[in-house]
């Protein structure tokens, strides 16, 4: 089986993050830069599925020089390759543009039956990226999965989203999205990590994955931020100590705020 | 003015609340137009409610086969209605199933897409709230016919009465090589409490409720309010609460008029999860905890004593009259 994994560098949710005073995107200068978290179990997943059918596993990652860490991370827990899309022009790039990227990269893999992915970043958490990429691809879309079972030439998964649980069913090749419950990553052994550092990483830019494309100027974003405002600094409320009386004076304030 | 595509939320019998709301927006770009995705007959049962909500137009795309596969169905349906009608924008509820159709939607259109808008003016220009709280951003579409995803609970839904007309939309049929089939459903374990994204209230429980017993208080009091139930991840992690209900930055995302938190710490993915919320209660027997900081009502004291006595005390109000 030819497995890819498709996983993104994000701030360290730990940490407070910041849009950019100059363009309003991402201040990575100013964040800790960590593997996002479901992204990992989505490599545990393949690294899972490899050990128990036997598999290939390519993991890709669209981002700048720093995104070769959650690249190295992916490979230090088991993957045998990388694939790492680097390219100043991709700066800003939109869900679709990004969908539109990463699908280029996985088409550069042969015979793929499956793509794994997490079914949220923490930092956009728009939560659309890999069905876009399954739609671009032609792939059936398995999302919020919190269990996979591959089967013969098919792929089964539990969804699960706030309006209740599904079971989904597909036919190989597709792709899966995974929820945060699906399990717990394993961390890379000593051995992963020195390992990882000979496994072979391909880097590509946007000429290398739309090589007829033409000159015009490649699309990154449709969508422009017109205004960016920091959440005003927390007042302080009111404060009380309760001294068996609190409930009933929380309930009069409620009724006076017209919330009860 | 131009139509204003909204992608219908139903359960094949009823509209839900949320396509109410996704009128009410409509009708700020244009002239509402609702596009139903379902099996034969569904667009019949639901276009009274859809035309007093001020759908001037039902497009409806009916087939067997509409129930049987994931998202694909509704995907097909709108980019047919967007070719046909050239709308002046798409909106879509920004639900699991709905952020999905308006990202393919968007990809095959090469179109801007806006996720999570929690207002929209005139012009088209959304607001969002990013980092669970932490900006609030202000964007336009600038490439495509606008797609948005509103956040449930957004915009008020307003009756409009207005007289639908009925299209047939007929899209090609599914390729079952592309598209996930669903096998099964079950219902979320809810039961009779409101969708936590959708709430008005929700009372959400942490470690400090020292375990799933515990949690009884807080569905006591969630009810007596009439709100949903949240846990922290804390919480869910320790195995007190199911996993559906956990809010935060790897969980949901709330923002109801009401929050309150109790014994839940505020650690900054809880935070993120939940500051949105207009009104912030909290109740922590820890001085230190930082959600006592970002409450507008903080109770320092223990949840077992303040919670049920703030229960008794609603039920005894509203009885009470």
């Amino acid at each position: 089986m030819n497995i890819v994994v498709l996983v993104k560098q994000v701030p360290d949710t730990a940490a407070e993050r910041t849009l950019s005073e100059a363009d309003h995107s991402l201040d990575r200068e100013s964040a800790d830069l960590v593997l996002d978290e479901i992204n990992e179990r989505a490599a545990e997943e393949a690294l899972t599925l490899k050990e128990a059918v036997g598999a290939e596993v390519t993991v890709v990652s669209m981002g700048p020089d720093s995104a070769l860490d959650a690249i190295r991370k992916v490979l230090a827990m088991g993957a045998d390759r990388g694939i790492h899309v680097c390219d100043d022009r991709l700066r800003g790039a939109d869900v679709v543009t990004t969908a539109q990227v990463l699908a280029a990269a996985v088409r550069t893999v042969a015979d793929v039956d499956l793509v794994l992915a997490g079914d949220a970043t923490t930092d956009g958490q728009a939560s659309v990226v890999p069905a876009v990429v399954a739609d671009l691809l032609g792939l059936p879309s398995l999302t919020h999965a919190r269990e996979v079972t591959v089967e013969a030439g098919g792929v089964r998964a539990e969804r699960a989203t706030e309006h209740g649980e599904a079971t989904l069913g597909a036919p190989l090749p597709a792709l899966v999205s995974v929820t945060e419950k699906i399990n717990e990553p394993r961390y890379p052994s000593f051995k992963g990590i020195m390992a990882a550092k000979k496994k072979p990483v391909a880097t590509v830019d946007l000429d290398d994955l739309f090589p007829d494309a033409d000159d015009t100027g490649f699309l990154v974003t449709r969508t422009r931020v017109v205004k960016a405002v920091p959440r005003p600094a927390w007042t302080a409320g009111i404060r009380v100590t309760d001294d068996g009386s609190a409930g009933r004076r929380l309930v009069d304030h409620l009724i006076a705020q017209k919330l009860v | 003015m131009p139509d204003v595509l909204v992608l219908v939320d139903h359960d094949g019998e009823h509209v839900h609340k949320t396509t109410n709301e996704l009128l009410s927006a409509a009708r700020r770009l244009g002239t509402p137009a609702a596009v139903v995705v379902g099996t034969p007959g569904t667009a019949a049962r639901l276009e009274e409610t859809l035309a007093r909500h001020g759908a001037v137009r039902v497009h409806a795309a009916e087939s067997t086969e509409a129930d049987e596969f994931l998202a694909t169905p509704a995907v097909d349906a709108l980019e047919l209605a967007v070719r046909e009608s050239a709308p002046a924008a798409v909106l879509v509820s920004a639900t699991a199933d709905g952020k999905e159709v308006a990202g393919r939607l968007a990809a095959r259109l090469d179109a801007g897409l806006l996720i999570d808008a929690v207002d929209l003016d005139s012009s088209g220009v959304a607001t969002q709230i990013v980092f669970g709280g932490s900006y609030t951003v202000r964007s336009q579409v600038t490439h495509g016919i606008p797609v948005i995803a509103v956040r449930p609970g957004s915009f008020e839904p307003q009756e409009h009465p207005e007289e639908a007309e009925e299209r047939r939309l007929v899209p090609p049929p599914i390729d079952p090589t592309a598209s996930a089939r669903v096998t099964a459903r079950r219902a979320a374990l809810a039961g009779d409490r409101p969708e936590l994204t959708e709430a008005s209230v929700v009372v959400s429980g942490g470690r400090g409720v020292a375990g799933a017993d515990g949690f009884r208080v807080v569905e006591e009091l969630a009810d007596a309010l009439g709100g949903a139930v949240g846990a922290s991840r804390a919480a869910v992690d320790a195995g007190y609460y199911p996993h559906q209900y956990q809010v935060g930055q790897t969980g949901k995302s709330v923002s109801p008029q009401l929050y309150i938190a109790l014994g839940i710490s505020g650690a900054i993915q809880h935070l993120a999860g939940m500051q949105t919320s207009k009104t912030i209660v909290a109740v922590n027997k820890d001085p230190e905890a930082p959600i006592l900081g970002i409450a507008d009502y903080a109770v320092e004291g223990d949840l077992f004593e303040v919670a049920p006595s703030l229960t008794r005390e609603v039920v005894a109000r509203r009885t009470g009259g």
